[in-house]
């Protein structure tokens, strides 16, 4: 079965090529880029003139629930919610039930994922044991099963000497440590950053400091230990310093951001919306322009949802006792066209390399490129599309959301995996 | 100008219009209290459930005089003794309580945002009676109400609210509305009782208490939880005590003869406040009561109102 995807505007970061071609897939593989390529007998004909041809892209820090939390998102659902968001592969978070710090739990989400996934699923293992914080996971063989990278996200290893064992015992596999940098003590008892809001809410806030220290301290140990340590959502201006002046100074720390500490701050939690609550919290205007720069000057080398579903009864509550967390993979790529690339903060092809080319490269990936013999993942944009976000029709199993009723100019119009188009019905 | 809210949530929403339209029906209903038959027909037919999910004696007890007095039917709900200890959640509780048609559901809750969530899902009105460390407004109504009868207006009045401004639903209420009214206000604490910011809801701030209450015409103390202490936000009692408690012997020294001692209660008698200062010639303290139900009264007269009640 072969796919030519005809007249795209096809940006490929990793090639610096932004041109006009046509992208013929075969075997599953990039077969060649030109123009006017001849169609082979047999070929799938997609005329992307006016769209965005790029290389897949990567949603490298996902929550697909499964195993143990199957109400909120299935390995089914969430990769359907990613094929329609534009996304070719994401990585799962260990913080299932049982927690993925064991091969078994690892084999378990390949094996689900071989048969229900719609797009490719990097499982992420656990650090410690149970999430615990107090004694390593079998990082030998969570590495060995498959994990691509080693994380306790949501919860911070707060033990600086365990996490620096972590740290050296995984150097040999290739695999980053990602760091929930959040000193939990600062953070206790917090629903919201602490600032002008939480103050007039009265509701407890933590302070920009509890992400700082431990980011700080993260990169202290990567020097230390030579380890790359990856910081998660990364959602303050001294991140991006920290990480920045880290860079400079040869040390192995990359960064993402999410969507939604782009383009949201504090204030939006004046609407008392469960659905702007999420760790880290949502900071401040001037946390929101550190964020961008470090995106636009590699700082921050790639942008991930955290897509975190839980349902409404988690969310329709008190605001205090609301989960943590919001669905991302089907507003995401729109999100981000919308209001940093077509407002002029982001060049395009930035957007492009920090979800494909980056994660590919900073997860030892296949893809993020469109190279002759590459996977055939794709994504096509449309840049003209005009889409409101309609919770009611995500095929992400929930739908908690602060995007509903957004009005986006551009986003994903074509998923393709490993050279087959990943069409999802729509809802 | 009239009422058209259908809910009391906080006084950060209210225009000074509103506040002192609030104020002045509660003054005219004062007068029921030293009625000889204390009741009057105004809500006849309407109903009121008081939806406690914390613990209080005085703003509990006080609605449920106020819709009394108004002839009211007034149901008293708490937490315990109901289907919350079988788990059932509070936003189904409040619906389910709405779907008996009640005019009006007074709501104390510890979460912030607890009124506002109530107003959003039921369409009768809502009246916040204290939500988390968010606001508690028909306090700071009476603790107007109290004010201008004692000083006979409030234009160019200073207030020093002392103590826990950080945890305190009524330090939050008291700013926007003095602030509202032409009053300002000077917040004293700790600093680590002090929220951030807090300037930027137009509060003045100071860390020592001789400085605030020097120049003054109103001291509001507040009440010290115990569980600050273990939090580490301050290093004792004794030390609070002896730095922060208004003292006979502070005030002489360094407050004006006419300044109003306030206190939303419950007063930590010997903590934050001397005895000889509660039951003292400057406190107002119990003034603050009696004109909550009278407060408590308007608000609720307001808001049935609003919904077609037949007016006082």
């Amino acid at each position: 079965m072969s796919l030519l995807i005809r007249s795209g505007r096809v940006i490929d970061p990793a090639n610096n090529v932004d041109a006009v071609q046509d992208v013929l897939i075969e075997h599953g593989k990039i077969s060649r880029l030109g123009r006017h390529l001849e169609a082979p007998a047999d070929v799938e004909v997609v005329d992307a003139k006016g769209k965005i041809v790029c290389p897949g892209f990567i949603d490298m820090h996902v929550h697909l629930r499964e195993p143990g939390q199957e109400y909120k998102e299935t390995v089914a659902t969430g990769t359907r919610a990613a094929a329609a968001g534009g996304f070719t592969a994401v990585c799962c978070m260990a913080n299932t039930s049982p927690v993925n710090d064991n091969g078994a739990v690892t084999d378990y989400i390949l094996a689900k994922a071989k048969v229900e996934g719609l797009v490719r699923v990097y499982p992420i293992g656990a650090v410690t044991r149970n999430l615990r914080g107090e004694e390593l996971a079998e990082l030998a063989e969570l590495a060995e099963s498959g994990c691509v990278a080693f994380s306790d996200d949501g919860r911070c290893v707060m033990n600086a000497e365990l996490y620096r064992r972590a740290m050296e015992y995984t150097l040999p596999f290739g695999a980053p440590i990602i760091s929930h940098a959040e000193d939990s003590a600062l953070s206790a008892g917090a629903s919201i950053n602490e600032g002008v809001v939480s103050t007039e809410l009265g509701l407890p806030g933590q302070p920009a400091a509890a992400e700082d220290v431990m980011v700080a301290r993260d990169i202290l140990l990567a020097e230390l230990t030579g380890a790359h340590v990856h910081i998660a959502h990364a959602s303050t201006a001294g991140t991006v310093r920290l990480v920045r002046d880290a860079k400079a100074r040869g040390i192995r720390v990359t960064a993402e951001v999410t969507p939604h500490h782009l383009v949201l701050t504090e204030d939006a939690v004046r609407s008392w919306d469960a659905n702007t609550k999420m760790a880290p919290p949502l900071r401040t205007k001037r946390d929101v322009e550190a964020l961008i720069e470090g995106l636009v000057d590699g700082t921050i080398d790639c942008i991930a949802t955290d897509h975190a579903p839980h349902a409404l009864s988690e969310k329709e509550g008190e605001f205090d006792r609301a989960a943590f967390g919001i669905v991302g993979l089907e507003t995401a790529v729109a999100v981000v066209l919308d209001r940093l690339v077509r407002s002029g903060h982001l060049p395009l092809a930035t957007l492009i390399a920090r979800w494909s080319r980056d994660p590919a490269r900073l997860l030892n990936l296949p893809g993020g490129t469109l190279s002759a013999g590459a996977p055939a993942d794709v994504t096509v944009l449309d840049l003209d599309a005009e889409t409101t976000v309609e919770p009611a029709r995500f095929h992400s199993r929930s739908r908690n959301t602060p995007f509903g009723g957004w009005q986006l100019r551009g986003g994903p119009w074509m998923t393709v995996v490993g050279g087959t188009i990943a069409r999802v019905a729509p809802r | 100008m009239g009422w058209t809210r259908k809910d009391l949530l906080s006084m950060r929403e209210l225009d000074a219009g509103e506040i002192t339209l609030l104020v002045d029906t509660a003054a005219s209903l004062q007068e029921i209290a030293s009625r000889d038959i204390k009741k009057v027909p105004a809500l006849r037919g309407k109903t009121v459930v008081n939806l406690f999910y914390e613990s209080s004696t005085r703003t509990r007890t006080s609605f449920e005089i106020a819709g009394k007095w108004l002839s009211a039917d007034v149901i008293n709900f708490s937490a315990s003794g109901s289907s919350t200890t079988k788990g059932e959640s509070f936003i189904d509780t409040a619906k389910n309580i709405a779907a008996m048609s009640p005019d009006v559901v007074v709501v104390r809750h510890s979460s912030a945002g607890a009124a506002d969530l109530l107003a959003r899902e039921l369409p009768c009105s809502i009246v916040n009676a204290g939500d988390g460390a968010h606001e508690h407004p028909t306090q700071a109504l009476l603790d107007l109400l109290t004010i201008r009868e004692k000083k006979g207006h409030f234009d160019g009045l200073h207030v020093a609210i002392v103590g826990d401004i950080a945890h305190s639903r009524v330090a939050r209420s008291d700013i926007h509305g003095m602030r509202k009214l032409g009053m300002t206000v000077t917040v004293a604490g700790p600093p680590t009782l002090i929220p951030p910011f807090v300037q930027e809801l137009g509060a003045k701030v100071s860390y020592r208490l001789e400085d605030a209450i020097g120049d003054v015409d109103v001291i509001m103390m507040l009440r010290l939880q115990q569980e600050r202490m273990t939090a580490g936000l301050i290093p004792s009692l004794r030390e609070y005590a002896r730095f922060w408690g208004l003292t006979l012997d502070k005030l002489a020294r360094h407050a004006r003869p006419d300044v109003l001692i306030m206190h939303p209660g419950p007063v930590n008698r010997g903590i934050e406040l001397a005895p000889e200062v509660a039951d003292g010639p400057y406190s107002v303290i119990l003034d603050q009561v009696s004109r909550g139900v009278a407060v408590r009264m308007g608000v609720l007269l307001l808001l049935a109102g609003h919904k077609g009640g037949d007016g006082a």
